[in-house]
């Protein structure tokens, strides 16, 4: 292959979007900062789609060959199609959450319940509101914080 | 403390290799999930009936002091904002 005529805009600017797409939930999504609005990787995105527009256009240049025009097309597709899925699963999809309008309110006394704790060892609500947290501690808790996981680690 | 509708053995697994020392217990039928309308139906990664994510900060005497119910499931409280709220349980 002629190094000079390789389209690297097109191959870079596909993986960029690959990387961007997965680099949310493996990597952004830890930090605060860049989980509550996904700036960092719609700049990623963004980079990705000026090299495929870039790419494209070198690929339609006239002494370029048919197949390069079909493969940098199809890759070119490919990559807009993972921003569209992105914008899709982070601002639309993730949205999609129960009403929940039966949960308890600021006011409201938690409703009691009993589950088992990872040693199987049936633990209530009660028990956790007025067993000292550990053996240094004295005296009730303050408080108790309630924390539902989507879970299937 | 905790709730999730993994069993107790994959909870203890995860805290192990977490590192967490929190309470951390199992609805596995979503029993307490439903109680708390948090309900979120075949939401699961093989369409299993699931919670929301959801906080709820309680005060000694159980009563609900500060909640947060995310819009957005990749959203959850920051430390910051859980301990803000740990002032009004004092």
């Amino acid at each position: 292959m002629n190094i000079r005529r390789f389209n690297w805009h097109i191959w870079a600017g596909f993986l960029l979007s690959i990387i961007a797409f997965v680099s949310y939930g493996l990597f952004f999504v830890n930090f605060p900062i860049t989980r509550d609005v996904p700036w960092a990787n719609l700049i990623l995105f963004m980079i990705a789609t000026s090299l495929l527009f870039v790419g494209i256009r070198r690929a339609f240049a006239p002494d370029r060959s048919r197949l390069a025009k079909v493969g940098s097309s199809l890759l070119a597709v490919l990559g807009v199609l993972l921003f569209g899925s992105f914008i899709f699963m982070t601002f639309v999809f993730a949205r999609w959450l129960p009403a929940s309008e039966g949960a308890p309110r600021v006011g409201n006394r938690a409703p009691e319940f009993t589950l088992s704790d990872p040693n199987g060892k049936p633990v209530s609500l009660a028990e956790l509101l007025s067993t000292p947290i550990n053996v240094t501690s004295t005296g009730k808790p303050r408080g108790v914080l309630l924390i539902f996981y989507r879970g299937y680690w | 403390m905790a709730i999730s509708v993994d069993s107790p053995e994959i909870n203890r697994d995860m805290l192990a290799k977490a590192g967490y020392t929190f309470t951390f217990l199992s609805d596995p039928d979503a029993e307490v999930i439903r109680r708390y309308d948090l309900l979120h139906a075949g939401a699961g990664a093989s369409g299993q009936d699931i919670s929301r994510p959801a906080e709820f900060l309680l005060d000694a005497n159980g009563v609900v002091r500060w909640v947060n119910l995310t819009e957005n499931y990749w959203v959850r409280a920051r430390p910051e904002q859980v301990l803000e709220a740990a002032k009004l349980v004092k």
